[in-house]
């Protein structure tokens, strides 16, 4: 019995000690670039690509509202905890012009379909090409976030994700600027 | 008391020993199991891009099979010259397909495999293909570590890539 419970004692702290050792590594949270193409102030790169129900998505019918695009995937983590709160920046800002556009860097688009209703997505999602995420510098990570202004020119651009206070902040000053 | 009492009868010294005897071995059991799964930064399993490098322009040497088992979209824009796209290893049509391609390979090969799509700790790639190749028998076998993503950690330094297919 004594036994069984010192086997159970050293159980525990070999765990504990080995946890102690794990360091995740720091991910860039909110971080703010500027390298060409899709570099912070230039016009942001049209498209035109197709959305979850083979509809064309023209960014071009987005300008003068202030958009963000959302390069992600499902499979992503950080992407899947970053669109609740777009869903909730979309209910909230709509109104005085906001759009949030995703970009879905999945290979097909049945997993996005159905995060698309699982999570109840209130924005247009497109599937993304090795094309489109060129024009923007290359996606080669996720998530990426752009933030145009109402005359479609890249205001900010996350790598990484993004810290929902920031990027929220900047929305309000795009959406006041006249 | 009981404890007092079961003292008394025995060897403190003998206990004691036995006692960092199970912890020693539950360290050392749970340290390699997790390990294997995890992939934590800094164990033996991983290898940093800057290695990679060295050993990829290195003229002589053996030069690893480079395999990545990341999403397509991500490969087609940029990959790491001479390795080859497998699918995502959080697919089960990507774990096929790093089946099949290393199904007649001696088990001693030098595999890297990478992906980079999301911060470490949360790629969802990496981990299912190497446990399958471990599972397998694959003894030499490497995770190229990145820790943000391929754009920050391995284009963004300047280390050489190629696009396409």
């Amino acid at each position: 019995m004594k036994r069984t419970v010192l086997v159970a004692v050293a159980l525990v702290l070999a765990i504990g000690i080995y946890r102690l050792g794990i360091r995740p590594a720091p991910s860039r949270r909110g971080s703010l670039v500027g390298t060409p193409p899709g570099a912070v102030h230039s016009v942001a790169p049209g498209f035109v690509l197709q959305d979850l129900d083979g509809q064309s998505l023209d960014l071009s019918n987005y300008r003068g509202k202030v958009v963000l695009l959302n390069f992600w995937a499902t499979w992503c983590a950080p992407c899947r905890g970053e669109v609740p709160h777009f869903i909730d920046l979309q209910n909230r800002y709509r109104a005085q012009g906001f759009q949030v556009i995703g970009i879905s860097m999945d290979d097909g688009p049945k997993p996005v379909r159905d995060f698309y209703r699982e999570f109840k997505m209130n924005y247009p999602v497109a599937l993304g090409t090795e094309k489109v995420a060129e024009s923007y510098g290359g996606v080669l990570g996720l998530p990426i976030n752009f933030l145009l202004d109402r005359d479609g020119r890249i205001v900010a651009k996350h790598v990484g994700e993004v810290d929902m206070a920031v990027v929220e902040q900047q929305i309000q000053t795009l959406l006041q600027a006249k | 008391m009981g404890l007092a009492i079961g003292l008394g009868k025995r060897n403190p010294m003998k206990i004691l020993a036995k006692f960092a005897l199970s912890l020693a071995l539950c360290f050392v059991v749970i340290t390699s199991a997790l390990a294997q799964s995890e992939l934590a930064p800094g164990s033996a399993q991983l290898i940093n891009p800057e290695d990679l490098v060295k050993l990829v322009q290195a003229p002589q040497g053996e030069r690893p099979l480079i395999l990545n088992v990341g999403p397509s979209l991500l490969y087609m824009q940029a990959h790491i010259p001479g390795s080859e796209y497998i699918g995502a290893g959080s697919d089960s049509q990507g774990i096929a397909s790093l089946r099949r391609r290393v199904k007649a390979l001696p088990h001693n090969t030098f595999i890297v495999l990478y992906c980079g799509c999301c911060p470490w700790s949360h790629c969802p790639n990496v981990r299912p293909a190497y446990n399958e190749l471990h599972k397998a028998g694959f003894t030499n076998v490497k995770v190229l570590y990145i820790a943000d993503n391929f754009g920050t950690d391995w284009v963004d330094k300047g280390y050489p890539t190629i696009k396409g297919q």
